[in-house]
């Protein structure tokens, strides 16, 4: 059950050095666009490339990006740690009726699939959320997602607790939490039809190292 | 069990400091308890100016500075702007200035392990918290799965400890706590159990866990149970015959007080 390109791979990135994959950084805000603006309707920011970007880009986030066999953007995700500046709490508290702040919960937003991605690349983007709360011993991931994902996350099998929603239908934006569960991480692995050990592999291009076996709670 | 309690001294000691020299004597402190060779402070800021405290010798320190070390020092350049945790054997030791940096640190007593921990302060501050030693990579990785969580928030309560003292840096507003981490602290002080919390409050236990996790770092507590007690100490959640009995006027209450029992 190894990927079934030659390529394609998941890779964490921080956004200083988003630049030096410059094809991966252009298709992956072009479909931004394309999912955030042009079919959701968000008012979200679009500059003179196309490319969807707001003010928690420039805040040195890590994206977690699905590389496809053509080099481009399969799917992708942002995170920032709630111990600083988020979009959560900065827009979002009032559906949670909390702010939620810690170094070991980190914020997950502007989750995106490109036009043409599988359905695998959804499961590997969770499988990459947990492989981060394992790494860096996170208690939580806390997320924004509209109506879509609900379904899609279900099919995962990793669905969130909905801490709050706005708007209803296609337009609903929903935030919620995920826990952290070792046990878990099989499940992801066999529905993002993934192995644990390609999966280390990946991490271990992007950060250095191999997560260690966590140990049982 | 006797780790959690050192622990929990460091961290009382900490809410108390108000000079860096007792933050000194703590992380002195920290490092004994973890039984390491060093635990230290670094904190760069945008123009370059360096400060911090720890148990590095200031023989290492002053030639650290004087060598103009922080150009070449991998650990500053692998943690800059990032926010996860590093094992320094992770990061990239291959120029040959590194090597020799290392070699130098190892030969002032540094040790040929670390793990240091990046923290990003408010308008691009930027500070470490690193405990290094001398072992084997098997014993590191065991001490390093141990302690990260405890290292993190460690790293973060320092930090704003740093920005509190340090004269002309303004230091992040304490965040307030939010309307569920009232009810949530509230609960549990009262002496109910986080499954029937999770239950009052209509959410799952999992939950509850993030609201803690968030509550007890906004006190800057070593556990629940000292969150509870900082909230209660602080005033920021009333329980029982204290809410009774606190000062205050509404409506009735004059009234009350009149009628005879």
């Amino acid at each position: 059950m190894l990927s079934n390109g030659d390529t394609d791979m998941l890779r964490y990135i921080y956004g200083d050095t988003l630049s030096s994959h410059a094809r991966l950084q252009d298709t992956m805000h072009r479909d931004r666009t394309l999912q955030f603006r042009d079919r959701l309707k968000w008012d979200v920011s679009v500059d003179e490339n196309g490319w969807e970007r707001d003010q928690y880009d420039d805040l040195n986030p890590l994206y977690v990006i699905w590389e496809n066999e053509r080099g481009e953007h399969g799917g992708s995700m942002r995170f920032l740690p709630t111990s600083g500046r988020t979009m959560v709490n900065e827009h979002f508290s009032h559906l949670t009726d909390t702010q939620i702040c810690s170094p070991l919960i980190w914020e997950c937003t502007r989750f995106c699939l490109a036009p043409d991605a599988s359905p695998r690349v959804a499961g590997a983007l969770m499988l990459a959320g947990g492989e981060l709360m394992r790494a860096f011993s996170l208690t939580h991931l806390l997320g924004v997602f509209d109506a879509r994902m609900v379904r899609i996350y279900r099919m995962i099998g990793a669905s969130p607790e909905v801490l709050g929603s706005t708007g209803s239908g296609r337009d609903e934006i929903s935030v919620g939490l995920w826990a952290y569960r070792a046990e878990d991480r099989m499940k992801v692995l066999r529905r993002a039809g993934l192995s644990s050990s390609i999966s280390e592999a990946w991490f271990n291009r992007s950060f250095g190292y191999t997560i260690r076996m966590a140990k049982a709670a | 069990m006797v780790m959690r309690n050192k622990f929990n001294l460091f961290y009382q000691g900490l809410e108390q400091a108000e000079q860096l020299d007792q933050i000194q004597d703590l992380i002195v402190g920290l490092r004994d308890t973890l039984d390491v060779d060093h635990a230290v402070y670094h904190w760069v800021s945008t123009d370059g100016e360096q400060y911090g405290f720890g148990t590095y010798p200031p023989v290492w320190v002053q030639h650290y500075v004087d060598r103009d070390y922080l150009r070449v020092d991998p650990v500053i350049i692998g943690c800059f702007q990032r926010f996860h945790p590093v094992d320094w054997k992770n990061l990239d030791w291959s120029s040959k200035a590194a090597r020799t940096f290392r070699r130098d640190a190892i030969s002032h007593g540094v040790g040929n392990q670390g793990f240091s921990i990046p923290i990003r302060g408010p308008n691009g501050q930027f500070a470490l918290f690193t405990v290094s030693h001398s072992c084997d990579d098997e014993t590191w990785t065991a001490f390093t799965d141990d302690h990260q969580r405890e290292l993190i928030l460690v790293a973060h309560y320092l930090n704003q400890k740093a920005l509190e003292i340090e004269k002309g840096r303004a230091p992040e507003p304490v965040r307030p706590l939010s309307p569920r981490e009232v009810d949530t602290l509230t609960y549990l002080a009262m002496g109910y159990g986080r499954g029937q919390v999770a239950e009052m409050l209509s959410i799952s236990e999992h939950t509850l866990r993030a609201y803690i996790e968030s509550a007890r770092f906004k006190l800057g507590a070593a556990n629940t149970t000292h969150a509870v007690a900082r909230a209660l100490a602080e005033g920021l959640i009333v329980v029982g015959g204290a809410a009774r009995e606190a000062d205050g006027h509404w409506p009735g209450k004059g009234d009350q007080q009149a009628v005879p029992a």
